[in-house]
């Protein structure tokens, strides 16, 4: 175990080669860059690489490549290049391909503020990609945070075989704090499945855990097949409705059925609350201080500071609010994730409390325009 | 299993018949690849389990579903960055990309160029029919000028791309250019290539009867075929402004560059055993 005081990107980049990085490949944006400055180092002392690509387009496929090259591998971006990799998140995911995107947001949209932060891409992460289904989304706030679910990130992508997106953004970014770092032997880290029968007999695609398959790699002799089209167990192309059906669902399935098991919150006072914040990433910080404001004026306010975001753990997030009359949704943008949580919130008054700022929204704006409400 | 073909060794027999049109010269280009593997194979200078195979989206992309190998099929255009990588993690791999025109020459040609000047140690396989054939048969950037497709009604107005020129300015150590055609030296660049560190490009002029032919009056297989034969020429050692072409000059085939440059490969990993070794602080 290691104390050091950093800032949530080397928190990001440290906890990856805890975890087992192997492979980076990036492209320059503004916040996410010095992750990859501080890997391109650092990473080459540990076995791994480090790659500038051409654009993010290039780094995302060569992240999955060496994926099936069986190197854990991951890439950190911003807005406009997430948009950019988009297509081949898709593709990440009906190939089952484990790996780490960590996506520190700035301001948009389009080029926005490049240096400053703001939370408009909460829905992005998780629904941008074609195909309409769902990857899992961690959110930091702290460079604690930042360093505990870049672990848990890629425990994810492995257990699950899928894209993980790790969400901060520009405070986070470059806000130094205490982190205490654990290590490899002091953490739990988990690897893919790799299979148990012979080649001859091994399906790429056929689940033996949990809605998950086994995973050879190029060079194993298994004669993989990475295939973007509908494909059946053996990776076979198959225009059937009976296929598409099943790989759906299967591939819905794995990740909304693990909601439970990935679910991470941290919860202030909301035992007998009569009121309710629900935040995640560095707005959460601004709103647990807005709460205590009113807790010292005599509200009942509890904090819910939400570290998973997807898949969302609806029964989880219904009971910690349970008492809460009014549920206040406190997020840097206009309004984005409220419209989720008002959607399993059905039988209570959920309220969004947008604030737009470049930088932390300020405890007291939240107090003002929360006032209102109660 | 009774063996019907010398190379079922090397496919996924139940996934034969491909999903090529007859007439379409994809299944020449593949049979020719596959022997070139073989050879390598048999020399002992190549590894069955490591070649892998890589390709994004269109009818020569779709090569990937039927050889016995490891094998990508990704999407549009992206197959370079995904086998690039497998490269660096696993340099033992030969990793082959096949592609299309408009897979790599279009959507793609960001990342070829940077292959290239990597370096990457990557065979490259571009299938040019001059066409988009899994679409509908579209203009792509290498359509010979004035040709009829059906996104250029009144014939196409734009010029040929020659991916030669562009593969040998920006040093790839290997780039030859054969033809569905002449399927004997097509396996001798494809076999060479095989045997190349750095980047190789071949280019393969080929045949899209019912996208290509079809639009500019060669409806049947046979005379798209003899119309694209009449019009290639061999050449023994082309230069590299011979590899322009046109519709009415026809096209040039040949090896056009061979050299031995150190690959990318090679590179990366004597820097990272420096930095290992200390040797880089």
């Amino acid at each position: 175990m290691r104390v050091d005081y950093i800032t949530g990107n080397t928190a990001i980049a440290e906890a990856a080669i805890v975890a087992g990085l192997k492979f980076y490949a990036g492209y320059p944006i503004t916040p996410s860059s010095d992750i990859f400055e501080y890997l391109a180092r650092e990473l080459p002392k540990h076995g791994g690489h480090v790659i500038q690509f051409e654009d993010e387009i290039a780094s995302i496929n060569a992240v999955i490549g060496a994926s099936w090259a069986c190197a854990k591998a991951m890439t950190a971006t911003s807005g406009p290049g997430f948009s950019l990799m988009l297509e081949a998140i898709s593709l990440a995911v009906i190939t089952e391909t484990p790996l780490v995107i960590a996506y520190v947001m700035r301001t948009g949209p389009s080029t926005g503020v490049p240096t400053r932060a703001g939370q408009y891409d909460v829905l992005q992460a998780t629904y941008g990609f074609h195909g309409g289904l769902v990857i899992p989304v961690l959110a930091a706030s702290t460079p604690q945070e930042a360093y505990d679910l870049t672990v848990k990130a890629f425990n994810v992508s492995e257990m699950l075989r899928t894209p993980v997106v790790l969400l901060t953004d520009a405070t986070i970014a470059h806000t130094y704090g205490k982190v205490i770092m654990r290590e490899r032997g002091e953490l739990e880290i988990i690897e893919r499945i790799r299979p148990l029968t012979p080649p001859d007999k091994y399906k790429p695609y056929e689940p033996v855990k949990e809605h998950v398959p086994a995973m050879a790699c190029f060079g194993d002799g298994y004669n993989v097949l990475v295939e973007s089209l509908t494909h059946d167990e053996r990776g076979y192309y198959a225009p059937r409705t009976d296929v598409q059906r099943k790989l759906m669902w299967r591939l819905y399935r794995k990740i909304v059925d693990s909601a439970p098991k990935l679910f991470d919150y941290s919860a202030i006072g909301l035992e007998g609350c009569d009121y309710a914040f629900i935040s995640y990433g560095s707005t959460a910080l601004s709103a647990q201080v807005a709460a205590k404001m009113l807790r010292e004026k005599g509200y009942r306010v509890g904090t819910l500071k939400l570290r998973t975001l997807y898949p969302i753990y609806e029964d989880g997030i219904r009971k910690l609010v349970s008492s809460a009359k009014k549920v206040f949704v406190i997020e840097n943008n206009v309004g984005l994730y409220y419209r989720e949580l008002r959607a399993i919130l059905r039988d209570k008054e959920v309220v969004s409390v947008p604030i737009i700022d470049l930088d932390l929204p300020q405890p007291q704006e939240i107090v003002e325009v929360v006032k209102q409400w109660l | 299993m009774a063996v019907a073909h010398p190379l079922d060794k090397y496919l996924r027999t139940d996934r034969i018949p491909t999903m090529w049109c007859p007439g379409c010269g994809l299944g020449i280009v593949m049979g020719t690849l596959l022997r070139a593997v073989d050879r390598r194979i048999k020399e002992g200078s190549l590894k069955r389990e490591n070649v892998g195979f890589a390709g994004g989206i269109g009818c020569t992309a779709r090569m990937t579903l039927y050889p016995l190998f490891d094998s990508a099929h990704v999407i549009h255009g992206r197959a370079i960055p995904f086998a690039l990588a497998v490269k660096i993690v696993k340099p033992e791999m030969k990793m082959i990309v096949v592609g299309g025109d408009g897979d790599l020459a279009a959507i793609g040609g960001n990342h070829i160029l940077h292959a290239i000047r990597r370096n990457a140690d990557l065979l490259v396989v571009m299938v040019n029919n001059m066409i988009y054939g899994m679409t509908g048969g579209q203009v792509a950037p290498t359509t010979p000028r004035g040709l009829y497709t059906t996104t250029t009604p009144y014939g196409n107005p734009e010029r040929e791309m020659n991916m030669i020129k562009l593969t040998a300015a920006l040093g790839a150590n290997y780039v030859a250019r054969g033809s569905i055609t002449h399927p004997q030296l097509l396996e001798q660049y494809l076999y060479k290539a095989l045997g190349k560190r750095g980047l190789a490009f071949v280019e393969v002029i080929s045949t899209c009867p019912e996208l290509f032919g079809r639009h500019i009056g060669f409806r049947s297989p046979v005379d798209l075929y003899m119309e694209i034969r009449k019009r290639i020429v061999i050449k023994a050692k082309p230069s590299i402004e011979e590899s322009d072409y046109s519709w009415e000059k026809g096209f040039v085939i040949g090896e056009f560059v061979d050299r031995d440059e150190p690959g990318f490969t090679d590179t990366i990993y004597e820097y990272l055993n420096k930095i290992r070794g200390g040797g880089v602080q």
